[in-house]
């Protein structure tokens, strides 16, 4: 019985699907005045130091506004219509993580799997964050020695941020020169200090960037 | 006759306090000054309103033991012995340094040394009353402050007994015998006095131990509030019989009886019970030591009385202070213990009576002494204040207190209701580092529980007072985990209305219950069957061959869909009569509730990220070109 429906469902779906291919706005509030969004995702928020110095030099700037996946989508349930919403809303994508193993947290990967689909961010219909920006803003525990061909990583940050900058090319947004602070493990309170506020000059100039 | 006399009794003491009280309190002067205050209006020597205060005193005193008895209540015993350092050292220090210090005032003042040191004795005594109740008022009971005074009015009360055997030894005429105030002991000596002490003191430990546990058990499973109301009274009384006859201070015996209650799981319900009782009969006893200030002989010799009190109040809290300080507290702790410390104290009353009926004192001194505590004790809140006004400023520069938790912390969670959903709930909370402070009003759930060894008390929590006793002023946190659901809503009503702080959870019965805790003021209601339904629902999927995790989706999905559909019903409830929401209600079946899933945007996502379909397509028709 439930397994019917389950199917019936699914079929529903997939019927849906074909006929509504973007997703209507619903009620995202959105203020006008913030022209950029960004997506925070680090899972263990109250033990970090160095993402927690950047956060709060972004939470500094009106014109950004916050969006915390861990604190709400602690469920890992995505909100895909929301978040689509929330994108239109923006010019300028800032997404700021900690790198793990190479990569983003999981859930940042989960939500531009679930949010940036085909036919909303890519394919032939799929042009809705054309002429976005994207920022990525990332913290890595080894020094920048470490992040070159000789060294400890082997590559470069750049290369391991290719597979966003080439998601940001397939969706027609400008790849802006990522934000990376290096050692963020071991770094002094001073160095850390100045990290976010070099952090808020260059958010201030990606801001500055979108008016020109 | 007499029923009239003790009506209008009843009637000019409760008005004077409900006149005096609020008025002090709202200049600032605290509920003390103002029972004083509304005593001295109206007592022999002003108005003349009440007569002999001397029965009203006897009885009034019962307050104070009822004060002892709920600090009892407060202090493990693990906690007495930790506090030992403040009890036999501050407090004999004090005793003995404040008491020999005043002698030699007395003796400079030209009394005889007997009697020199007789004064001293007596008057180094403090106010247990007005001290714990200004502390409390303050906020400085908990801290080191509140240790520190505490300490030393416990060692008072202990060495009132041997005070009592030692002072006749003083007198200066032979005594004829040294009759203690009343009771048994009179005719006892030394040894035997001693060992009826002893046999006491081991009756309290023993029944508190071992015979109260399991009366108030079987007293709570009659659910009889006033039952229980009475055998805590009853408690408190029999305690203080008990000491009167052995004639130890029966405060004394009262704080014995507590400390060995405190581990009880009675122990927050007798506190709620019992306080109102403290509170009146501690007013009472204000209202009594104001009205038996004798405004003749103060107006006969003004100066005498003012200045043998103002000098007796800064003789001792100069001293207290320098103690303090050898004692290693800082210099504003040290100085506040000095200032709370300073006036006379109600066993100077029962000291002074006693040491003129055995001749160590002259009758017309004896009076003399206990005019000068009684104005002392007049003076204390004015001293408080005064202390307050021109000590706030430097205090401040020592930086902030280290606030010592001397009696239970404060809990972050108060969980009311520890059975099946409660204990899932607090164990969470508690295992993540939050104090807690459970109740419950099941005996055998507590048995149980205790069994495991977690510390669950007694108690009805939808009683305001319980609530208070639990902490709930300084909790961030309630969850109100009770499967009676009109209790739930009384509970989270009250708490709502008195502790505004609190963010309150609720457990709900159903969707309408969940409305109805909202509208009541629960910050957030979780339906208690919700979360198993759903664990239920998405294991049957699994069975069912759907995969594990599109599983774990369509459940978080009919969870996020449910949840919202719950708030925007929510108004709807609110307005219309229950019976529309109850209609809507069983027909938003599962059945439904998927199809609607199925049918709304909300399909869309739940696999949207991960098909291929559109992309497929996309392909095929580019393919095609």
């Amino acid at each position: 019985m439930a397994l019917g429906f389950y199917r019936r469902l699914q079929r529903q779906r997939l019927k849906r699907r074909s006929q509504a291919p973007a997703a209507a706005p619903t009620t995202v509030s959105h203020d006008p005045a913030r022209c950029a969004l960004l997506v925070l995702a680090h899972p263990a928020l109250h033990r970090s130091r160095a993402n927690a110095a950047l956060l709060e030099a972004a939470q500094a700037r009106p014109e950004i506004t916050i969006h915390d996946l861990y604190q709400n989508y602690a469920d890992f349930l995505i909100d895909v219509e929301a978040e689509q919403q929330r994108l239109l809303d923006h010019q300028l994508i800032i997404l700021q993580f900690p790198m793990y193993w190479y990569s983003a947290p999981a859930l940042l990967k989960e939500w531009l799997d679930m949010v940036w689909l085909h036919g909303f961010a890519y394919g032939r219909l799929g042009t809705r964050l054309r002429g976005k920006t994207m920022l990525a803003a990332v913290t890595a525990g080894g020094d920048a020695g470490a992040y070159r061909p000789g060294g400890i990583n082997r590559f470069t940050m750049a290369e391991f941020l290719r597979p966003l900058e080439a998601t940001a090319h397939l969706c027609g947004l400008t790849w802006a020169e990522p934000f990376i602070v290096h050692d963020s493990i071991q770094m002094t309170e001073a160095s850390r200090r100045a990290a976010a506020q070099n952090y808020g000059l260059r958010l201030d100039e990606a801001i500055a960037a979108l008016r020109s | 006759m007499n029923t009239d006399r003790v009506l209008i009794q009843a009637l000019v003491y409760l008005a004077a306090s409900v006149l005096a009280v609020p008025v002090a309190k709202r200049l600032g002067l605290g509920s003390v000054l103002g029972y004083l205050i509304a005593g001295a209006a109206i007592g022999p020597f002003a108005l003349h309103l009440v007569g002999n205060q001397a029965d009203v005193m006897g009885f009034a005193e019962f307050g104070v033991v009822i004060l002892l008895f709920l600090i009892g209540l407060e202090v493990r015993p693990a906690l007495l012995w930790t506090m030992r350092a403040a009890i036999f050292g501050l407090g004999a220090a004090q005793l003995g340094v404040v008491g020999l210090c005043l002698a030699l005032a007395a003796f400079i003042l030209r009394l005889p040394w007997q009697q020199a040191l007789a004064c001293g004795a007596i008057l180094a005594m403090s106010s247990t009353a007005i001290v714990l109740q200004t502390l409390e008022e303050k906020g400085l009971r908990r801290g080191a402050v509140g240790t520190a005074a505490f300490g030393v009015l416990l060692f008072q009360d202990l060495s009132v007994i041997p005070l009592l055997v030692l002072l006749p030894l003083l007198a200066v005429a032979p005594v004829v015998v040294a009759t203690g105030p009343s009771g048994l002991h009179g005719g006892l000596h030394g040894w035997l006095h001693a060992v009826a002490v002893l046999a006491a003191v081991a009756i309290i430990v023993a029944v508190g131990r071992y015979l109260t546990g399991p009366v108030f058990r079987f007293i709570a499973a009659a659910r009889l509030r006033e039952i229980f109301t009475a055998t805590a009274l009853l408690l408190v009384i029999a305690v203080t019989a008990l000491m009167q006859l052995v004639g130890v201070s029966p405060a004394l015996g009262a704080f014995l009886a507590g400390v060995m209650l405190a581990e009880n799981e009675f122990r927050r319900e007798l506190e709620a019970d019992i306080e109102p009782f403290r509170g009146i009969l501690l007013g009472l006893f204000f209202i009594t030591v104001g009205a038996s200030l004798d405004f003749g002989l103060v107006a006969r010799h003004p100066l005498l009385v003012l200045g043998l009190t103002v000098g007796l109040m800064a003789i001792k809290a100069e001293v207290m202070t320098r103690l303090g300080r050898l004692f290693h507290l800082t210099r504003a702790d040290a100085r506040m213990v000095g200032v709370s410390l300073c006036q006379g104290g109600e066993f100077a009353f029962v000291l002074t009576g006693f040491v003129i009926t055995a001749h160590v004192l002259p009758a017309p001194l004896g009076h003399l002494l206990n005019a000068v505590v009684a104005v002392s004790m007049v003076l204390t809140p004015l001293v408080f204040l005064v202390h307050e006004r021109v000590m706030t400023v430097p205090e401040r520069s020592d930086g902030p207190r280290p606030e010592e938790p001397a009696f239970d912390a404060a809990p972050d969670v108060i969980v009311a209701g520890y059975g099946r959903f409660g204990q899932i709930a607090g164990r969470l909370i508690e295992a993540n580092g939050f104090r807690t402070s459970v109740l419950d009003i099941s005996t055998s759930q507590i048995d149980l529980l205790r069994r495991f060894g977690r510390r669950v008390h007694y108690g009805d929590a939808s009683r305001l007072e319980l609530l208070h006793a639990a902490g709930a002023a300084e909790a961030k946190l309630l969850v109100v985990a009770i499967d009676d659901r009109e209790k739930a809503l009384e509970l989270v009503e009250t708490a709502r209305q008195t502790f505004p702080q609190l963010v309150i959870l609720a457990r709900a019965w159903d969707r309408r219950a969940a409305y109805e805790l909202l509208a009541h003021g629960a910050d957030a209601v979780e339906r208690e069957t919700f979360e198993g339904s759903l664990a239920l629902g998405r294991m049957a999927l699994e069975r069912l061959g759907v995969r594990a995790h599109q599983a774990h989706r369509a459940a978080a999905i009919f969870r996020r869909h449910d949840k919202r559909l719950f708030e925007k019903l929510r108004p709807l409830w609110g307005d219309e009569e229950g019976f529309i929401l109850a209609s809507r209600q069983s027909a938003m079946t599962l059945e439904k509730l998927l199809a609607a899933e199925g049918l709304g945007q909300q399909g869309e996502e739940a696999d949207g990220g991960w098909s291929t379909t559109s992309l497929k397509k996309e392909m095929e028709a580019q393919d095609g070109d």
